[in-house]
């Protein structure tokens, strides 16, 4: 019957003038038109993908209520606990948008993995603890039926970091704080160093803090795998595209001083897409800023920062990328099994990888060094560790020899070096969770879990990040750290 | 059917599945990618299982006061499945229905010596109650599906006591874990044969004899990894001095060097 009936809607088609057919008649080839016609046929019949639209498969959906701006662990870790604690299942609809699927500059593929709980404020200490937890029991958290049980490679062996004469005081006081809030931290003299590990040389070290337990290091390429499979599972929408505009509302509003404040509300995303000047907009309540490194451009397209210098308006997000190294040597005779990971005030630190006598480590500078932000080029900076005393000073390593390098950004914070978390005051449903200075890693189950509390209950729950919202850039108030890596 | 289960929640892969349960498994796969019930069901089945061995690593510290922390410690082993051994007297163990005589709450004041926790399912919380025994001598975990790493950079508390230790065949044990004994300086004899999880056994044997030097490592043979030739009158060489030479090539001597550890090659 279909047979009978489509020549008839489809003969005035065939009997169309087009280019090239002769005057008066239609030389066809019957052939070539028949299995067009059966294409067409079996594109409309259901059970095969429908060719006659166009494909819309690689674009976002045209709306969600929460829009995830980066996909690394930070952004993945908010997504997650939106869906872990929402209400009904299903209740959300996340979408997280990725620029990079490769995840080539993203810096949790490039960082070393570290988690330790040796901070000087409390928060941070919290945030790390319930990371820790988190991660050994990632297993129930991320669970996916079918799916294989998530291998971290955690490397339970610690931290050790080494104070000179002027900054035991700190370190102590430190300590005491870190006991307190849970963490098991000892303090070691230079005595009890040289008995545990005979490899350092204890010249100019005053105290020592190492970590016993929940301190280490992973990898970050499983967890953001297992983040990516869970929220897979749970129905989250990934995206890759670029956000490019953000459209506000605004509204004027009187605050309590009689003073005119002007409140926007991001109601639509921009995402474009890869090589191609397609976009898609995308209507959103909430959007969270989880770029990393790149949360300044994000912002500023928000209007984050467009103003007057001094007032709140003015203010910008205080976030940078900032380049830093990592080198890979190979040092037969180096130390053993047990070594924690060493760091020393002056920002040097090392730890084994592998069983193959190979180390691992890094700088990161005192003095500021702005980079220009699309070069990551990888180089063995070989003369300029040698030159400027890259090594940990105490640990001496014989013919060490440089196996590879690669370097990363760190989501560097200008202004205190700790991470921004929280609602903007003017930009009401943009929420940061970015600026962690080099620890975005580890604290990132612990941010995840406190933006999604604030999103979905208003207020922070469990760990109070209130020293971390954007309010303390415009009053100038610092929240400190004074242990960075 | 549901023993199936059981086996693929076990990790590490150390239980190698029979032809049936591999049978039993890719149907099992094949329902739970196409049903959505069956999905749910299984991860019921999964959480239920996580929830029980939750159960029975729960908080004993309680009876630290009425009872010392001791038989506080006991009672939790024993409960687990395993055995205990207080200071000048007999081993305690529990029948096969799980009871146990209650002697032990009498002995208020003597210290645990050694704790027999094979194929018991302790993990990372339940050692809360096995560190209250401070005085511990020997402590065998062999055969544990849930110790893991994390839960020996716990161990560390027991450092003044410990003597003996035996990880073997616990599935998610890894070189990593292993680094952290060496907070265990007391520690006279460690057991760390057959840990499937372990990438390199030979050479984290060597390492970690020599992070432990009073202490004889058991297990491995630090030959296992060397590759040998297809010669008949092939023998591992030990030459003093290099003993990370590892041997690839065939070596042919006439009179062999005494090898040190027994059993090598012959």
């Amino acid at each position: 019957m279909i047979r009978r009936v489509l020549p008839h809607g489809l003969g005035r088609g065939l009997l169309t003038r087009r280019p090239g057919t002769r005057r008066g008649g239609f030389s066809l080839d019957w052939d070539g038109k028949v299995s067009e016609i059966k294409k067409k046929i079996k594109s409309i019949l259901p059970g095969t993908p429908c060719d006659v639209l166009p494909d819309t498969s690689h674009l976002p959906p045209e709306h969600s209520d929460v829009v995830v701006v980066g996909g690394g662990v930070l952004g993945l870790s908010v997504a997650y606990w939106l869906k872990q604690l929402e209400n009904r299942r299903g209740g959300m609809r996340v979408l997280v948008v990725e620029r990079d699927h490769t995840y080539s500059q993203a810096s949790t593929g490039l960082s070393v993995g570290g988690i330790c709980q040796q901070f000087s404020l409390p928060e941070n200490i919290q945030l790390s603890l319930f990371s820790a937890s988190f991660l050994r029991n990632i297993n129930e958290y991320l669970a996916v039926t079918n799916a294989p049980p998530l291998d971290l490679q955690f490397n339970p062996s610690g931290y050790l970091l080494l104070a000179s004469e002027k900054d035991a005081a700190a370190m102590e006081s430190n300590v005491k704080v870190q006991k307190q809030e849970g963490a098991k931290v000892c303090l070691m003299s230079p005595d009890q160093l040289r008995n545990k590990f005979p490899w350092i040389n204890t010249e100019g070290v005053a105290l020592a803090s190492y970590g016993m337990e929940n301190e280490g290091w992973f990898d970050p390429w499983c967890l953001l795998h297992g983040l990516r499979q869970k929220l897979m599972s749970m129905g989250v929408f990934f995206c890759q595209g670029e956000v490019t505009r953000f459209v506000t509302s605004s509204q004027r509003m009187m605050t309590t001083d009689d003073e005119m404040v002007t409140l926007k509300s991001i109601h639509e995303v921009h995402v474009k897409m890869d090589h191609s000047l397609e976009y898609q907009p995308v209507e959103c309540a909430i959007v969270i800023n989880a770029a990393g490194a790149w949360s300044a451009q994000i912002a500023a397209l928000a209007g984050i920062g467009k103003g007057p210098p001094g007032t709140l308006q003015g203010t910008k997000l205080p976030v940078e990328p900032r380049k830093r190294y990592v080198y890979v040597w190979h040092c037969p005779q180096g130390p053993g099994l047990e070594t924690p990971l060493v760091a020393d005030t002056s920002g040097a630190y090392f730890r084994r990888e592998g069983l193959g006598s190979n180390y691992l480590g890094g700088r990161s500078p005192a003095e500021v060094s702005r980079v220009g932000w699309d070069m990551l080029a990888r180089r063995h900076r070989i003369i300029v560790m040698k030159e400027s005393g890259f090594w940990p000073g105490s640990v001496c390593f014989v013919h060490p020899q440089v196996q590879t390098a690669w370097a990363g950004y760190y989501d560097y914070n200008t202004f205190d070096q700790n991470g921004v978390v929280g609602p903007h005051p003017l930009v009401v449903n943009m929420y940061f969770a970015t600026g962690f200075s080099g620890h975005g890693l580890q604290q990132a189950p612990g941010v995840g879990r406190a933006v999604a509390e604030m999103i979905l209950e208003g207020s922070f729950q469990t760990i109070d990040l209130s020293p971390f919202l954007f309010n303390r850039f415009y009053l100038g108030e610092k929240t400190q750290e004074n242990n960075i890596m | 059917m549901w023993n199936g289960t059981r086996g693929i929640h076990r990790l590490g892969g150390a239980v190698v599945p029979e032809g049936n349960q591999k049978k039993e498994r890719k149907m099992l796969q094949f329902l739970n990618n196409h049903f959505y019930d069956v999905e749910a069901l299984r991860g019921y089945l999964l959480q239920r299982e996580m929830s029980k061995v939750h159960l029975k690593n729960r908080s004993f510290t309680w009876l630290e006061e009425q009872h010392g922390p001791y038989s506080a410690g006991a009672f939790f082993i024993l409960k687990q499945g395993g055995a205990v051994k207080f200071r000048d007297k007999e081993w305690i163990r529990p029948d096969k229905y799980g009871h146990f005589s209650p002697e032990f709450w009498n002995f208020r004041e003597v210290p645990v010596e050694a704790v027999d926790a094979s194929d018991c399912e302790i993990n990372y919380e339940g050692l809360d109650n096995l560190l209250l025994l401070k005085e511990l001598q020997s402590l065998s975990l062999q055969r544990c599906p849930h110790v893991d790493d994390w839960c020996l950079s716990r161990l560390y508390p027991l450092a003044d006591s410990l003597q003996e230790l035996s990880l073997a065949g616990c599935p998610r044990v890894s070189e990593r874990g292993l680094a952290c004994l060496h907070h265990l300086q007391n520690l006279r004899r460690l057991d760390i044969s057959d840990l499937p999880a372990v990438s390199n056994p030979g050479l984290t044997q060597i390492l970690v004899e020599e992070m432990l030097p009073n202490c004889q490592v058991v297990g491995v043979d630090w030959a296992e990894g060397l590759k040998l030739g297809p010669e008949e009158h092939e023998v591992p060489v030990f030459i003093p001095g290099c003993p990370w030479l590892k041997v690839t090539a065939p070596v042919t001597l006439r009179q062999p060097f005494p090898c040190p550890s027994s059993g090598l090659g012959r």
